[in-house]
């Protein structure tokens, strides 16, 4: 049996959905990794011990084990206790999770980065810490690891295809499945590589154009 | 203790990095609408001193009073932070390095504090922010960023935003020490409008020049004592303590 890619069209419209669903789950869970990267970040600096505790549980939850781990104990795991999610949110938690402890990381180190004097004139004029750190201190450490994080984000997105294995037809199911009909790994893998480079390119436009919007110095 | 009549009352203030005092029991008055300059080498504690007055470098011993209310109460944690943030917004304070914050504009440096602090509408933050800028020169650089400033520009727009606060107090800690000789007198320029005034205003400076023809009042510090404190002409021209004068004559030969 040679090649033919021929068939591709035949099958396009399975594939794409399956790149919606990428799209979709990456979106969603890079939203919530960074938020909660910025959430987890404040937390682990400034909020009382008795409060960081359940928190370094989970950073070290989500560092310490393996992703495919935290999605089945979130998809299968969870129902035991009476949480029963739908496949594509348990995905979009835990790939959310994950790597908005790997952000926080990141913030946090940014944060700590940010001059002193800073906190200060904030301080000086009136505002409390949390108003100092929300207005002052947060956006300049945010706006300070925007290209790292892209690059989480790009992890983000190929780790997604894991979500496969909690049955999201995502875009490596989906070719897995036309794979099963059709017996043509090699075009149906090839033609999801090259949507995953797509969506790449497009996430790394995104980031230049966030960076360029929000940079400090214009 | 009795209540403060001076608008600005230091008693015994102390403190302490560890073993180290950088304090030692000084006391010291500012009336409404003077000028009190602080002179005196690195490490003799004259910003310590300043930076005590708004509790950004806490005492360790000794009291501040500013118009009749005591600044550093012992309080609860939550109390405390309640009343500090009160007391701040009435003392306005200028930095060496400007701090100014670079991811806003000269505008939005100006009025973050009044719109988050005052409650005060968008046009009057807006109207206030020209305001402000225009008294220090900066109105046509408003919708700049600092980075795009000078240092001198940087320091005027630091000035602007602690004076849209309304402040009774202002507190410059070397305003000019981190700037290039040639923006020294851009800056030097706002301030004295400030005195004209009447602003009151705690200035730590090494500028003798300026302390001189601006200052009501000027201390030399030492090793975390005041050493001397008179009007400036008598205590530029005529210090009694050996330490001042050694001081002074070793700040002009530096001058030269």
């Amino acid at each position: 049996m040679g090649l033919g890619f021929t068939i591709i069209p035949k099958y396009l419209d399975v594939i794409l959905l399956g790149c919606a669903w990428t799209i979709g789950i990456t979106l969603a869970a890079a939203i919530l990794s960074f938020i909660g990267g910025i959430l987890f970040a404040v937390i682990a600096l400034y909020a009382p011990w008795l409060i960081r505790q359940p928190f370094r549980l989970i950073e070290w939850l989500f560092m310490g084990t393996p992703l495919l781990l935290q999605l089945f104990l979130i998809y299968f795991g969870l129902v035991q206790i009476g949480i029963d999610l739908p496949a594509f949110v348990a995905g979009i938690i835990g790939l959310g999770l994950h790597f908005a402890v790997y952000n926080s990381e990141l913030i946090q180190t940014a944060i700590l980065s940010v001059d002193k004097g800073q906190m200060e004139a904030a301080r000086t004029l009136g505002l409390s810490r949390t108003e100092a750190l929300r207005k002052v201190v947060v956006p300049q450490a945010v706006r300070a690891v925007i290209p790292p994080i892209g690059n989480n984000m790009i992890a983000l997105l190929k780790d997604s295809a894991l979500v496969s294995v909690i049955g999201v037809s995502e875009l490596t199911l989906s070719a897995q499945r036309v794979i099963g009909r059709t017996y043509r790994p090699f075009e149906f893998y090839l033609m999801a590589a090259a949507c995953y480079y797509v969506i790449n390119l497009a996430m790394e436009w995104l980031q230049r154009k966030i960076e360029r919007r929000i940079s400090i110095s214009r | 203790m009795t209540d403060p009549s001076h608008f600005v009352e230091i008693r015994h203030a102390q403190k302490s990095f560890g073993a180290l005092e950088v304090l030692k029991d000084i006391s010291l008055t500012v009336e409404r609408g003077q000028i009190v300059g602080i002179i005196g080498s690195s490490g003799s504690g004259k910003s310590t001193l300043l930076r005590a007055i708004n509790d950004l470098d806490p005492l360790t011993g000794g009291e501040v009073w500013l118009d009749g209310v005591q600044v550093n109460q012992k309080l609860s944690h939550r109390k405390y932070e309640k009343h500090i943030n009160q007391m701040r917004q009435q003392v306005g304070m200028v930095f060496q390095h400007f701090n100014l914050f670079p991811h806003m504009t000269a505008r939005e440096n100006v009025t973050m504090a009044p719109l988050m602090l005052k409650g005060i509408s968008k046009e009057e933050a807006n109207t206030l922010a020209k305001e402000q800028l225009d008294k220090v020169g900066m109105l046509e650089r408003i919708d700049y960023y600092p980075s795009q400033l000078s240092g001198g520009q940087k320091q005027r727009v630091a000035i602007a935003r602690a004076l849209a606060m309304k402040p009774k107090l202002m507190l410059f800690d070397e305003a000019t020490s981190a700037l290039d000789p040639e923006l020294v007198e851009e800056v030097n320029l706002v301030m004295r409008k400030l005195a004209e005034e009447h602003m009151t205003m705690i200035i730590v400076t090494h500028e003798m020049d300026f302390a001189a023809s601006v200052c009501d009042r000027v201390l030399f510090m030492d090793q975390g004592v005041v050493v001397e404190e008179g009007p400036p002409d008598v205590l530029f021209r005529n210090p009694t303590q050996p330490r001042t004068r050694e001081f002074l004559r070793k700040h002009l030969e530096g001058a030269k």
